[in-house]
Parts: C-alpha cells; structure tokens; sequence
C-alpha cells in the first residue's frame, strides 16, 4: 500500500461518487473544520464530482484564520525586543497583523525563522543562549501536543531561554458554537488530524445534542468521498452518530500519550476566535508551573492597538454563512499577493484555497 | 513612488511569482521602459542583419551551493544557456561574475568553475568574459555568480518566446519529470532532515531543443520550467496571451520521490522548481514527430503531451486532477522555497 495513489484512485472514486447520487436525496450542507481538508477539496475539484444538492462548507478549520489580530501583533511586538529570535510555522510570518507582518519584521531585520517543528525552535534555543527565543504556537489539538513535547523537554534541560506563546485552541467548542449560533448545517466532516491525538469522544455532543452527524475522515479523495456517502447515509436514515472513516490513522481512543502530555503542560481557557468571540474553555494556556516558559507572563511588551481589517467577512465565512466569492474585497483588494484577512494568507484558509483553485 | 514609501523587499518579490510580476512592472519596466524590454521574454530578442541576437542574464543564489546533481556552477551555465535555447536561439558566448564573500575555500571555487568548464564544452558554448568581486564576510552567502550570454536567433524562430503563434489545438509537451531541482535542494538543505533518492534535473537543453527545431517548424512557444514550476509557465503563457489551457494532472510526468516528499512538506510539484525542463507549445500536427525527437535525447526520455490550448476560459489555465474533477492553476502567491536558483 502506497497511501497515496490508491486513495486517489479514479475508478474508486467514481464508484463513491455513483453511491453518494444514488443515495443522496435531500438538499444537504455539510462542513469540514479541518483546513487540510478545505486544501483537499478544492485542490482535486471535489465539488465538481458531487451532485448539486450535496453542498461542502469550510468552517474554522485554519489554525491562523482564527487567531486574533491582537495575537499577531503581539508577536510583532516580541520581535522588535532587543535579543529575541521569533521560531514560526511558515504560514503565521505572512500574515498581516493590525500594522505590521512578521516578514515585514524580517524585511526589516528582526529575527524571525521559519520551522517545520517546534523542535527545531528548542534547537535555535540551545545554540543561542544569549538570546531569547519565542514560539508562537497556534494549532488545534494536532500541534498542541508537540508544544506540550517541547515544553516538557525544556523542562527537563533547564532551557532558560525558551518561551511559547500559545494559542492554542481546541475543535470541539467551535463545532458547538456553530451549531448554536443557528448556522445551517446537516453533518460534520471531522478533522482527521485532530482526531487522531484526541480519539472520537470528543464529538459525542454533536449527534447526542445536536442531532447531527460527525465523520471523522482522512484527507485522500477515496476518504473524503467516502465521508460524504457515510453521512448522506446517515442524514437520510436519520441516525446520526460519530463514525470514523479514517480508520487506518484514527482509534476511538485516540494518542493516550499526546494526550497525557497535553493535560500535563496545559490548562484550557476561554479564548477569542475570529467570527465565534470568545468561546469558553476553548484554548490552552500555560499552567502556572510552567510559567517560566509563558512568553505571555515572562516577557512584557507594548503592542499596538489592534485594528480589525475594514470590509473583510472572514468571520462570516469561517462560520460558513457566507462563501469567498461573496466579499467584496475577495480578488480585488484582497488576494494571496495582497492578503487582507486571514483566510487568505494561510494556505489551508478558505478564501485561499477558493482563490487558487476555484477563482 | 509614493505608494511604496516605506515599503520594503520581501523574499517573495523573489520568487517569480506575483510579487516578482509586479515588482518588475511598477519599479523595473516602468524606468527601464523600450521596447525590446516590453516583450519580457527569456532573452531581449536583438535586431541583426538576418540573423537576430538573443541575449540574456540571471543570477545565482541557490542555497546549498553545492547539491545532488550539481553546484551553483554548473547551474549558472546551463540556466543561461537554457534561457537562450528556449527562445529560438542557438547559445554561443557566456559571461561568469562571481561575488565572493571573504573566507570562501578556493578548493571549492575551483571545482565550481571546473564543472562550469565541463557544462560550457557540453553545451557547446565558450565563456569569453568574466569579473570578480570580493565581499566582507557575513556581506554575502559563500557566492553568488552572474552569466549573461548571446545566441544566434534565426528569424524563423523570432516569435517563440512570446508565443504569437498559437492557435486553439496546439498541443503542451513538457520534456520530462517536474519538481525534480526543487526538492533535490530542499533534500540538501541542512535543517531538512529526511533522505531521498533524487539529483537535480540541471543540465543544458540546448541539443534536445535544436534537434527539435530543426525537425519541426510548429513549435510555437518554448519556456524553462525554471522557478515557480511548470503552473507558473501556464499561468503566464495564458494570461499574458489570453490563452485557455487545459491540462491534465495524470499525464504530467512527476517521479514517486518528487510525490511524495512535496506530500510530506505541503508543496505542489506543479510549482516546483526544474532547471532542465522546458515546456514547448507545438502544432497537434507535428506534436509526434517533436515527442519522437524529445524522447530520443538523454533529457527528454519522459517527454509527454500534458494539455492543449483551447478557446474556452480565455486567461484560465483549467486542470483536470487526477482523479476525474476540475479546478484552475494560478499563479504562485509568496514564496515556496527561497533561494532555489
């Protein structure tokens, strides 16, 4: 097994697609949380594939879309302190904060390096003792426990120069929220990533509450077409449960580990979310006896006030209300070379995925 | 000017993407205005007697220096060579300037300028002039190096680097597997930690493409997949012609080490660098007897016909994925990997 030509195998997906129009009859929307599968979707044309009543929404899947702009320009701000390294996943240095970017920072010579792993951030760290180094860590349940791991081995070296900034957030009350605030939706399609850390317990409120289903799905065309016929099925059977399609990654219990590490390192918060607000116990903080490593508690800084961009629904289309093409900025003043919200920058953002794929 | 008072250079502006499209039109085009510049194709198409003159210049920056399937060097020759064969022309003098940062081994220069020897005699091409500068440590990374160079341009071939020619049902050829260059250096890039099996494409096309040339008078348009991919050469060719491209996923050769590390990092091969590559726009009538000459020539075993030029979706480059649906190719936003070339 080659994990990806057979999970994109034509014939296959052909097959899935004949299953889900001959089952499907009811106008139906589904969204995914999970800005893997919003890339996914678009990046083979699966709408293109699926019958016109089934409908495929993006929701609050995209780490960076969510985050404040307060956030970013706080990291601006940590930046531009004296004898400060910046350690970032690549898509946060696009991303234009109320003034300013971290690659404009860099532009103008603070350091700021991108990582692949928070790893490789605790590395920098050790090879400069001097100076301070700042991870802003933003991410679901899939990162956090690699900001946990990260933490947890600071600890263990006595790194004094080492510091998260977390905003770190987690799925669950977002899917909720959504569903509270009246957004129409007839199933979840959930994030296989996430998924695979916190196991499928989490998504029990959905069906159990809500009345509505929850795929767990994978991120190969044969796995999201085949989370799409799951939840049509379930929808016109009117049985709606937490299934996981994504069987060959994701076990009802999840990664006992990660999550140990998670629950050792960090303690949920209420936190703001682009379009949601503030959601309660939705983000990890820093417990207090790790606060050495808090950039939050250990550093101060002055940030500029925060300026929201005019114009830009990114909040109404992270809650699938609204689609990109429906901004008014969307490719006029807002484009990937031109970001003005969010969700264009990162890569896994709606507006982005919709712009290079769809336009 | 005003609008980019207190602006500054990002490394996307490097990227030959749409930051670099835009800074090229509103700072460089804009002062350097004529009219040889305002075609902006792979080489300035000079006025001659009969034949014309085809001249043109890069620099180079990639990072490694040296990498799996050559070095800065060899890529400074064949690059340029490339851009020149690639309009039509027939490649003949290089210049090399190199821009050494203080402290740079001399063994290593040495090998980099032996093998730009061995490429020049491979290509066929004579480096006649050259300069060298020395800069303070920490001034620049270890080299960097410019080649210019001039070609024959017959007049027949005039029109292949704007592409004037093509008509709706020309067929698009690429030369072989795509994103090979680009993730041979990202595999050679120190805080990359993974292993595969892959050397750079890097090499002088200059023979494959003349022998194509003179088996075919259909070629409309040739490029060099160079940075920004093959999706960045469909995407301009389109939208500065105004052409409807449709492509089709399955049948752009890509090598199962290219799939899979670009799975692993969230790159698309399509957009991934190549530095022996080119894509050509050839008449459906001659599309077999240009493959037959590809396909024949040690660079161009994989030679495949990957799409057509149609009259639908003027401006749009269409791609049919691999597994049965549809979606548009755009332009490269920001930067994918910097310092490629």
């Amino acid at each position: 097994m080659k994990y990806i030509t057979e999970f994109r195998n034509k014939e296959i997906v052909s097959r899935l697609v004949d299953y889900i129009s001959s089952i499907s009859k009811k106008h139906v929307r589904f969204m995914e949380v999970c800005g893997g599968h919003t890339m996914a979707v678009q990046k083979f044309g699966i709408p293109s594939l699926l019958p016109d009543n089934i409908e495929l929404l993006s929701g609050p899947g995209c780490p960076v879309c969510v985050t404040s702009n307060l956030f970013i320009d706080k990291v601006v701000a940590y930046s531009r302190l004296d004898n400060v390294i910046i350690t970032s996943f690549g898509d946060l240095i696009r991303i234009p904060g109320s003034t300013s970017s971290l690659d404009r920072e860099k532009a103008n010579g603070r350091d700021i390096r991108m990582v692949y792993s928070i790893l490789d951030a605790l590395n920098i760290a050790r090879k400069n003792p001097d100076k301070k180094v700042i991870f802003p860590g933003i991410g679901f349940e899939t990162t956090a426990p690699t900001s946990a791991a990260a933490i947890l081995k600071a600890n263990a070296e006595n790194l004094e120069n080492f510091y998260l900034y977390s905003s770190h957030k987690i799925m669950p009350p977002a899917m909720e929220a959504l569903i509270d605030e009246g957004v129409e939706l007839n199933g979840y399609i959930a994030p296989g990533h996430v998924s695979t850390i916190t196991g499928s317990g989490i998504y029990k409120a959905i069906p159990e509450k809500f009345g509505l289903g929850c795929v767990i799905s994978g991120f190969e065309p044969v796995d999201i077409l085949q989370s799409i016929y799951m939840l049509v099925k379930q929808h016109e059977t009117h049985s709606p449960k937490v299934e996981i399609q994504y069987k060959r990654v994701v076990i009802p219990e999840g990664n006992v580990k990660a999550q140990e590490m998670m629950n050792e390192v960090f303690v949920l918060h209420d936190d703001w979310w682009r379009g949601l607000g503030v959601l309660k116990n939705s983000g990890f903080a820093l417990k207090e006896k790790y606060k050495r490593f808090d950039a939050e508690k250990m550093l101060s800084v002055e940030v500029e006030e925060t300026i929201e961009p005019a114009g830009c629904i990114c909040g109404e289309i992270l809650k699938g209300i609204k689609k990109p093409s429906d901004c008014k900025l969307f490719n006029k003043a807002c484009s990937p070379a031109n970001p003005v919200g969010a969700c264009m920058v990162s890569n896994e953002g709606a507006c982005h995925a919709y712009y290079r794929y769809n336009k | 000017m005003n609008n980019n008072q207190g602006k500054a250079i990002l490394l996307g502006h490097g990227s030959g993407g749409k930051l670099s499209h835009d800074l090229i039109r509103d700072i460089f085009v804009k002062y350097f205005s004529n009219k040889i510049l305002s075609e902006q194709t792979d080489s300035a198409c000079l006025p001659g007697a009969d034949e014309g003159i085809a001249f043109t210049t890069d620099s180079y920056v990639v990072d490694p220096i040296f990498f799996p399937g050559g070095n800065i060097g060899k890529l400074a020759v064949c690059g340029t060579v490339n851009d020149l064969a690639v309009s039509g022309a027939k490649p003949q003098y290089l210049s090399a300037s190199f821009i050494i940062e203080e402290g740079f081994s001399i063994t290593d220069l040495e090998k980099i300028v032996s093998s730009m020897a061995d490429e020049s005699r491979k290509a066929g091409v004579k480096i006649v002039t050259g300069d060298t500068k020395v800069v303070n440590k920490g001034k620049c990374d270890k080299l960097f190096i410019n080649t210019s160079g001039v070609g024959y341009l017959p007049r027949k071939n005039h029109s292949i680097s704007t592409g004037r020619k093509i008509i709706p049902g020309d067929k698009i050829i690429v030369s072989g597997s795509v994103g090979d260059h680009g993730v041979a250096i990202l595999s050679a890039r120190e805080n990359m930690s993974f292993n595969v099996n892959l050397k750079s494409d890097c090499a002088s096309l200059n023979k494959m493409i003349h022998s194509a040339l003179s088996t075919s008078s259909g070629i409309h348009f040739m490029r060099d997949a160079t940075r920004g991919g093959l999706a960045t050469v469909l995407c301009e060719l389109s939208e500065t012609r105004g052409l409807g491209i449709e492509t089709d996923e399955e049948s752009i050769p890509v090598k199962s080490s290219v799939q899979s590390a670009c799975e692993i990092f969230g790159y698309d091969p399509l957009y991934m660098a190549n530095e022996g590559k080119v894509i050509m726009v050839v008449d459906s009538l001659d599309v077999d007897k240009v493959l037959d000459k590809l396909q024949y020539n040690t660079f161009g075993k994989q030679a495949s016909v990957i799409g057509e030029i149609t009259e639908k979706h003027p401006g749009k480059v269409v791609l049919k994925t691999a597994i049965g649906g549809t979606r548009i190719i755009d332009m490269l936003t920001g930067e994918q990997l910097p310092r490629i070339c």
